[in-house]
């Protein structure tokens, strides 16, 4: 498949890129990446991959557009309030790049319908706010031998760290199980900076590029921490945790499952 | 002695264990977050008990929401 002269143009300064040249255009352009939520994350992780010629983009969410969204959630308009998330996300994506596909999924992910999903996409990026939901990914991810990267935001800091099949440490690792409810503030109980939200998001696009087309070190084994206030980054090493009860050879959990969901949470939708 | 705590140089007295350095850097809903040492986790059974050395390496990693509302 050759380049158009209209594609040769738009994406000239990736294909100068010695790291992703012709060669890795092209398979940005044949890569299948999956969104879970369209906020704080998955808003600018959206707009860069769809920008970056990702050819075929999925995006998962069961929410509107909320006027309190806007602060940070820049694939969405003042004039999308109401609508939901994933047709707005796509039509500011494909207003940016009319080349790619987009796939929405107007729907909670849960355990029913997660592995389906995922399993059409080369990666994936949680880009979603609670933990159920983040075990639930890493679960998915692990069982169907999917990439993932994951990233959390709270206040004025972020952080992130990618899961490679057989490469490191997954999300369970780290943590066991979720918090219980309440115990960890969230974005809505304790505020969070939108330029958090894009970096951190944006540092997952990243991710997603370089795992599709080989250029440098993913953050395997590593997680990295964003402090805005003291304006620093660091990178933890993670190891592996030999006995995880889903990444290991002593697992336990041989399928996704969803864990329970306060109804407080639900009235608040 | 000498630790490395979060990436600081910070001074202990010697003796310190982990669930003391919990303490002592004021680490928020402790029992949530998960602690290496020297680039391997500690299991939470093992704080009180684990007497950090000179020169030893410790991290706290803590649980992260944010983005969207999936739910
Ligand atoms: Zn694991």
């Amino acid at each position: 498949m050759a380049f158009t002269n209209e594609q040769l143009e738009r994406y000239s300064r990736h294909i100068i890129l010695k790291e992703i040249g012709p060669k890795g255009q092209k398979k940005l352009m044949q890569a299948r990446v999956l969104i879970i939520g369209a906020g704080g994350l998955g808003a600018p992780a959206a707009l860069y991959l769809a920008a970056a010629g990702v050819g075929t983009i999925g995006i998962a969410d069961a929410d509107v557009v909320d006027l309190s969204n806007l602060q940070r959630q820049v694939i969405h308009s003042t004039a999308d309030i109401g609508r939901p998330k994933v047709e707005s996300a796509r039509d500011s994506m494909l207003a940016i790049n009319p080349e790619i596909d987009v796939h929405t999924y107007y729907e909670y992910i849960t355990s029913e319908n997660i592995s389906g999903i995922i399993r059409d996409y080369d990666f994936i990026l949680d880009g979603t706010d609670n933990f159920p939901a983040k075990f639930l990914i890493n679960d998915a991810c692990v069982l169907e031998e999917k990439p993932f990267s994951h990233a959390g935001i709270i206040r004025f800091e972020g952080q992130l760290m990618t899961y490679v099949p057989g490469e490191g440490p997954c999300y369970r690792c780290v943590f066991k199980e979720p918090p219980p409810k309440d115990l960890v503030p969230t974005c809505r109980e304790a505020g969070v900076i939108g330029a958090v939200a894009g970096v951190i998001g944006c540092l997952q696009a990243m991710e997603a590029v370089k795992y599709i087309t080989g250029a440098g070190d993913l953050l395997t084994g590593r997680l990295l921490t964003y402090d805005a206030l003291k304006m620093q980054f660091r990178t933890i090493r993670l190891p592996r945790d030999s006995h995880c009860a889903v990444c290991s050879g002593e697992r336990t959990i041989h399928a996704p499952f969803d864990y329970e969901l306060p109804s407080c949470d639900l009235k608040n939708r | 002695m000498k630790i490395i705590v979060a990436g600081a140089e910070k001074e202990y007295a010697d003796g310190l264990s982990v669930e003391d350095l919990i303490e002592a850097e004021k680490v928020e809903t402790p029992q949530y977050v998960t602690v290496t040492v020297n680039d391997s986790f500690l299991p939470n059974t093992e704080r009180t008990s684990r007497i950090l050395q000179d020169g030893d390496v410790v991290e706290f990693l803590y649980f992260m929401g944010g983005g969207a509302a999936d739910r």
